[in-house]
């Protein structure tokens, strides 16, 4: 079992900095994303030669964003049709809450493993952790989850947890992991993909048959049905949701819509912005429990867990209406050169830059709230994750945002001591800076010395704050005069001829 | 038309500072085109290194002194589509955290006569061909905030495309960000280089000599790298081509 951990991660530009040395995962990483992004472009185009896709991406903003501004009616109509169709609700406030809930039901029914569906949200609580602090076994069933398990590694990925991860290093996990925790990997195992996928596939099947529990989470709860829905690509999902004798579901409380219509536009949306498929090969949807048919006690968690916070941020909450879907992660150049891991979250890249710090708020103290401050500005805010975000969260916007929510928590923490030194340089320099700026007069006084600060700058370019720009990027070459300087000599160019 | 409207130039900080050349092709190529602009002189900075880096309350003083500065222009003229994105996207933003309702109208009036230099050309002058000529072979990377923030499309390489002399090569993944984003090159100097040295790479790939940008922010980023790297490509702002004439070349 995994025991790999997020806690404790350095803050981004230091994790950054470790995985950019790593040539391997960078050459992974680039193939991976480079070949989704394409694919999702060119699906794109496809739903614009009939139609528009822009429409598509309002239609599914607007389903989540009524649900969100409502989410207290739909959430209480919610745990009214499902416990109509013999579900059982429970609400957990945060993580431990969601994880003892889950724990006692495990422990109820006296069994010592769980089979898993792949699911952000019992990772975002630590739910396997949790339950094998009790004794119980949590297997993940999703081939890549399967593969970060089995290598006692971290996600770096929404959708394909083990990105960073090629053919070759999974062989190798299989290989050595496989037969500590089940059926061992055959001896000939190949690093073709569709042999690695036959050995998970037996290494599997016998956990999904012999498994009495199973847990999800769910990509969407429709309200007025009291269905969930769970979208995938290889079936294991259907397996854990079919064939275990009680299923529970751990479920965002922003993952509620309001109509079974509503599904339309977000199930189209879903599987073109994250695998680049029109449509996923898996949509399991139940509604509670079928007499004969199915896990014949069916729970529901309904999770805060930082939620709420999140929803009371007017400009953070449109982060809410994210379906995972990863695409914001594909195009960003930041993700593609960094890997998910540097993000110390299960929720890596653009979102999760802007979903860690609304989920566990900023300017708390210690290296944990320094990592989470760290995220909003491991950004160049470029905008290429708005341009494919289906459901449209403007995540510029929001990171800018998160930056000043950042510097104006550690303002009101107030004492200037209580700074660490880069901080309290920054914010020196900005204020140093607002002054000069205030006033041409200062700014044209200061400029007069551009030429002779540029000249010293490549003098001191080995100082630290200037060492990070100039240990491996030139200073432009220092003009004659300011364009000002030039304005008013020339009288803006009109007395000096042409060059 | 043109001749009754008041246009002012916004040269921008960095180029005020660094790159006075930018700003000086503006003047030249506008007034040959019959645009006579205005430097007002209490200009200093769009306020964005603030904004972006999250010291809001910094940012108030130097809106104001953008506004008082602008105010009364019929356009205000940018080499910069960074700048003008600040300017038009993040003033107003500014302004109601002053809380001062003044500010805030100030703002409204003024931010949305903020045009990018290949904006005002296309837009506003109505001029794809503005008469230059430039006997090299270049290749553009579209910025991000001039692209995603402004959307200036393809009005660029349509006024690239009419510079005579100009051999214009497509930069593969052109949209990808140069990685310069402001403090993020310094604040993530690690990850900015990497994706800095990958821009750098396909710039090699097209055999351009020049490589022009409409920022030289991100320009000065890129041809840093250029020039440590000995690369052999320089890069040219994009009012400094399009000023250029067979009289005078950049």
């Amino acid at each position: 079992m995994s025991n790999a951990t997020f806690v404790g991660m350095p803050v981004f530009p230091t994790a950054a900095r470790d995985a950019l040395e790593d040539a391997q995962l960078r050459h992974n990483l680039a193939h991976a994303t480079g070949t989704i992004r394409a694919k999702r472009a060119r699906l794109v185009e496809e739903v614009d030669e009939v139609s528009d896709w822009e429409d598509l991406r309002l239609a599914g903003a607007g389903v989540k964003e009524q649900a969100l501004l409502t989410l207290e009616e739909q959430l209480l109509q919610l745990e009214r049709t499902l416990t109509a169709k013999g579900a059982t609700v429970h609400w957990a406030g945060d993580a431990a809450e969601a994880n003892r809930i889950v724990t006692g039901i495990v422990q109820r029914h006296g069994v010592d493993e769980v089979v898993k569906v792949k699911s952000m949200v019992t990772q975002e609580i630590g739910l396997n952790e949790a339950l094998a602090a009790e004794g119980i076994a949590a297997w993940e069933t999703d081939l890549a989850e399967l593969i970060v398990q089995l290598g006692d590694d971290l996600p770096s990925h929404i959708l394909v947890p083990a990105i960073h991860r090629n053919r070759a290093e999974i062989r190798e996990i299989f290989l050595r992991a496989m037969k500590g925790v089940g059926r061992p990997a055959p001896d000939d195992l190949t690093d073709e993909p569709a042999v690695l996928a036959a050995a998970a596939r037996a290494h599997l099947r016998e956990k999904f048959l012999r498994a009495k529990v199973g847990i999800s989470g769910a990509n969407f709860a429709v309200a007025e049905t009291g269905t969930l829905v769970v979208v995938e690509s290889e079936g294991n999902g259907r397996m854990c949701l079919t064939l275990p004798e009680v299923l529970i579901s751990v479920v965002g409380i922003e993952k509620v819509v309001s109509t079974w219509d509503q599904l339309d536009p977000l199930l189209r949306l879903l599987p073109r912005s994250s695998t680049g498929e029109r449509m996923n090969p898996y949509t399991s949807m139940w509604s509670g429990v079928t007499p004969g048919d199915g896990p014949q006690e069916v729970h529901v968690v309904l999770l805060d867990n930082g939620r709420t916070r999140a929803l009371a941020d007017e400009v953070g909450r449109q982060a809410l209406r994210c379906i995972r879907c990863s695409a914001c992660l594909n195009v960003c150049p930041v993700y593609e050169r960094t890997g998910g891991h540097a993000y110390g979250s299960v929720y890596p890249g653009p979102i999760g830059a802007i979903l860690n710090p609304l989920l566990k708020g900023v300017g708390n103290p210690g290296p944990e709230g320094e990592q989470v401050d760290s995220l909003p500005y491991a950004s160049s805010l470029c905008g290429a994750c708005f341009e494919v975000c289906p459901v449209r969260i403007d995540i510029p916007s929001v990171l800018v945002d998160q930056r000043v929510k950042v510097v104006d928590a550690r303002r009101g923490n107030g004492a200037v001591a209580s700074l660490s030194s880069g901080h309290l340089a920054e914010a020196l320099a900005f204020k140093g800076a607002a002054v000069a700026l205030a006033d041409a007069r200062k700014l044209g006084f200061g400029e007069r010395f551009t030429g002779v600060g540029l000249r010293m700058a490549r003098r001191l370019s080995t100082l630290p704050g200037l060492s990070k720009w100039a240990g491996t990027r030139d200073l432009p070459p220092a003009p004659q005069e300011s364009f000002r300087a030039w304005w008013k000599r020339t009288d803006g160019g009109r007395s000096e001829g042409e060059r | 038309m043109m001749a009754s409207m008041r246009v002012a130039l916004m040269v921008t900080c960095i180029n005020d500072a660094l790159y006075p050349g930018t700003g000086q092709a503006v003047v030249r190529l506008l007034r040959r085109l019959g645009v006579e602009v205005d430097f007002p002189e209490a200009q200093t900075c769009c306020a964005q290194p603030m904004v972006n880096t999250g010291y809001l309350d910094e940012a108030v003083p130097v809106v104001r002194t953008f506004v008082d500065a602008f105010k009364g222009y019929d356009a205000i003229v940018t080499p910069s589509g960074s700048c003008a994105g600040s300017a038009r996207h993040q003033h107003g933003m500014v302004a109601r955290r002053s809380g001062d309702a003044g500010l805030e109208r100030a703002v409204a009036e003024v931010s949305p006569r903020v045009y990018e230099l290949s904006e005002f050309l296309v837009d506003v002058l109505g001029v794809t061909d503005v008469g230059a000529y430039f006997p090299h072979t270049v290749t553009y990377h579209p910025t991000c905030h001039s692209l995603r923030m402004l959307g200036v499309g393809d009005r660029p390489r349509r006024l690239l495309e009419n510079v005579r002399g100009l051999t214009l090569v497509d930069l593969p993944a052109a949209d990808q960000c140069c990685g310069f984003g402001g403090t993020f090159a310094v604040k993530n100097a690690d990850t900015s280089v990497a994706m800095g040295t990958d821009k750098v790479r396909h710039v090699g790939e097209t055999g351009a000599e020049v490589l022009v940008a409409g920022d030289n922010s991100c320009l000065t980023h890129i041809g840093g790298l250029l020039t440590r790297q000995r690369a052999g490509v320089r890069t040219v702002h994009l009012a400094e081509i399009l000023a250029s004439t067979e009289g005078s070349v950049a």
